[in-house]
């Protein structure tokens, strides 16, 4: 018997984050099925391989104060930050009675209840708002961080040197969390990023960063930890890169053809955050197979149900095509 | 009543909103101007055009701030506090550098709302200085109107001043409005003045005024160009020949109603404006007429406005480049004729 200790976090809180990442991997894979099957129009950009990067952050999150600000790739980060998912998929489909009422879709999925303050159209679009929403914290004095995903692409973008800049300039405590899977849509940050050095790029703003292997959960959620407790304490913004692959293409139906051929297979044969998270608990005792068998089958029927929900979830009505552009106009 | 310039009115406003409301803050480039200086004084310039004068002595760093000169950051900084329940009151230097943060203004704080559903509120408000001084040679960087641009955004409101007592009662409604509000100061105003009341006031936006009022033609004019129209009304008021001037003081959301009834009343409308001509306001109110008041127009609709073509340097150029009373006075003439 393998000593507890190994992982450091109990068995409630291991299964909890165990169903986080079932569900995240589930929620895309099945988005995936349902494209392919073409009962779902739009293109999603799928997460699968990053779980563990979504999970290991958020899991961190446990002030009401807390934010986080998402990207194009952001169902993950919105199932990990609580969003429910069956409001998800329903605006995924782009139903009234999604989280968005239709009108955001994959790439705005928002809960600002949940201190979820937007999934993201643009690359390289959410970094300004997360030191927006972390100078608020810092104004208020309420404890609260800011977290933002960002994508090895959006590393050049200008908008994202001017937020980590003026973040280390105002010392808010936002977290930039860069979450490195080797590609800029279709295009490797080896080829577009100078130098390719993510660190020193991020570091050369002022930000202290940290970098982690993004398939193992308990690598980023104790690093995670150490870097959300630098900015909660009021010492300014810090940096987390997470490396983990993408097993999709940038978008469903993308045809990857610049992509080496076997490389996503090999990354879900080799480097898949969630193989690893379950071979870890097992090795360990923390958690059996009956234990990882019981939340994977509730979690099956929860994106069941969420695919059943959003299937015959109601249209909007056309007439609401002008709704909600203002609070008062 | 005491007499007040533009500049002094939206201090006052600036200041009474930061005192009313603890979410209420500046952030913008050297809005104190001496962030990181050693000067001795307990501020810098204050901006450029010294608009936040006091407010560091009064509120201190928390509360009023200079930021790098990163647009994008300052106003998606703004955006994101707003969405968290601040109230930022950002400022870019010069309209012309709205530019620099198109994606924060157009792509997040414009459509949050909208695209999360009706779920959320953006109140954030963006102070831009805009237009020429007639005479300073700011040249086509530090010239530009622009907001016509921004009018066209579903999700941004914008306001455009065009005295002291309007300026003070509109930044009060944009600080206190739910909504995002591009607030453009028209440089050239800065420095005129009236009446000015000392307490707080809110003037509703989308509600124009009518500074003058008469029978013959409708002059719809806007910002720095309100003046100017008036120049032109009064002076061929000494010929018998009297005008509506609407000032619409909001270009979205815009008072149709006031436009549209003074317009069926005179049946002929002359439109103002210091932009250039081409998809912008002027453009925009002379359709609104065409689609609503057809019927009623008994000339062709006169636009006034600048060329297409940058705001120019040289001091001939750009007198030839604003639209000037005389310019005005000719258009109502030939919409009489």
């Amino acid at each position: 018997m393998a000593e507890p200790e190994a992982t450091g976090l109990s068995k409630d809180r291991l299964l909890e984050l165990y169903r986080q990442l079932a569900t995240i991997r589930e929620f895309e894979e099945r988005i995936n099925v349902e494209v392919n099957a073409g009962r779902l129009a739009s293109f999603y950009h799928l997460s699968s391989g990053q779980e563990a990067n979504a999970v290991g952050v958020c899991a961190h999150l446990d002030n009401p104060a807390d934010t986080i600000v998402s990207n194009h790739r952001g169902h993950g980060h919105c199932i990990a930050r609580g969003a429910d998912v069956q409001a998800m998929m329903k605006e995924l489909c782009g139903s009234s009675e999604g989280l968005c009422k239709g009108r955001g879709g994959t790439m705005h999925i928002a809960d600002i209840d949940r201190g979820l303050l937007g999934a993201n159209g643009v690359v390289g679009g959410g970094p300004p708002i997360a030191v927006g929403a972390a100078l608020a914290n810092k104004l208020r004095g309420d404890g609260g961080v800011s977290v933002v995903f960002l994508g090895d692409g959006a590393v050049n973008e200008g908008a994202v040197f001017e937020a980590m800049n003026m973040a280390v300039v105002l010392s808010v405590p936002a977290v930039f969390v860069i979450e490195d899977n080797k590609y800029g849509e279709f295009t490797t940050g080896a080829y577009m990023t100078g130098t390719g050095d993510l660190r020193a790029r991020t570091e050369s703003f002022g930000l202290g960063v940290t970098e982690v292997d993004g398939t193992d959960l308990f690598a980023v959620h104790e690093a995670a930890g150490s870097v959300i407790d630098h900015a909660r304490r009021g010492n300014g913004p810090a940096g987390l890169i997470c490396h983990a692959p993408r097993f999709h293409g940038h978008f469903t139906g993308d045809p990857e053809d610049y992509r080496p051929e076997g490389e996503a297979a090999e990354a879900r044969r080799d480097s898949d955050c969630i193989k690893i998270f379950r071979a870890r608990v097992l090795a360990t005792g923390q958690l059996t197979p009956d234990d990882l068998a019981a939340v994977d089958g509730a979690v099956t029927e929860a994106i069941d149900a969420a695919v059943a929900a959003a299937a015959a979830a109601p249209r909007p009505d056309p007439v609401d095509v002008a709704a909600d552009v203002y609070v008062s106009y | 009543m005491p007499v007040k310039d533009m500049r002094t009115a939206i201090n006052e406003a600036l200041r009474q909103e930061m005192e009313a409301d603890e979410s209420v803050f500046c952030i913008g480039e050297d809005l104190v101007g001496g962030f990181g200086t050693d000067c001795g004084k307990d501020q810098g310039n204050a901006g450029s055009f010294g608009v936040t004068a006091g407010l560091y002595s009064q509120f201190g760093g928390k509360r009023i701030m200079d930021t790098p000169i990163s647009e994008a950051a300052i106003i998606g900084a703004a955006a994101g506090a707003a969405l968290v329940g601040m109230r930022p009151v950002a400022e870019i230097m010069f309209a012309d550098f709205v530019t620099l943060c198109m994606d924060p203004l157009v792509n997040q704080m414009a459509k949050f709302r909208y695209m999360f559903g009706g779920k959320t509120t953006c109140p954030a408000v963006v102070r831009l200085p805009c237009g020429a001084i007639p005479g300073s040679g700011a040249g086509p960087h530090h010239s530009q109107t622009i907001y016509a641009l921004m009018t066209a955004i579903p999700g941004l409101k914008v306001v455009i001043p065009s005295n002291a007592y309007d300026a003070k009662g509109l930044l009060v409604s944009a600080i206190r409005d739910d909504d995002p509000v591009l607030y453009f100061e028209p440089k050239a105003l800065y420095t005129e003045s009236c009446d000015v009341p000392d307490e707080p006031y809110a003037i509703p936006l989308g509600e124009a005024a009518m500074p003058r009022e008469g029978d013959d033609v409708t002059v719809v004019a806007f910002g720095a160009m309100v003046p100017a129209a008036i120049a032109a009304i009064d002076s061929l008021a000494t010929e018998g020949i009297t005008c509506d001037l609407v000032d619409p003081r909001t270009t979205s959301p815009l008072d149709e109603e006031v436009i549209l009834e003074s317009v069926e009343a005179t049946g002929r409308l002359v439109v103002v404006d210091e932009s250039p001509p081409r998809c912008g306001l002027t453009a925009d109110i002379a359709a609104l007429a065409a689609d609503k008041a057809f019927w009623s127009l008994q000339a062709p609709v006169k636009q006034v406005t600048a060329p297409h073509a940058p705001t120019p340097f040289a001091t001939e150029l750009e007198l030839a480049h604003i639209p000037s009373p005389e310019r005005i006075t000719q258009a109502i003439r030939e919409v009489l004729a």
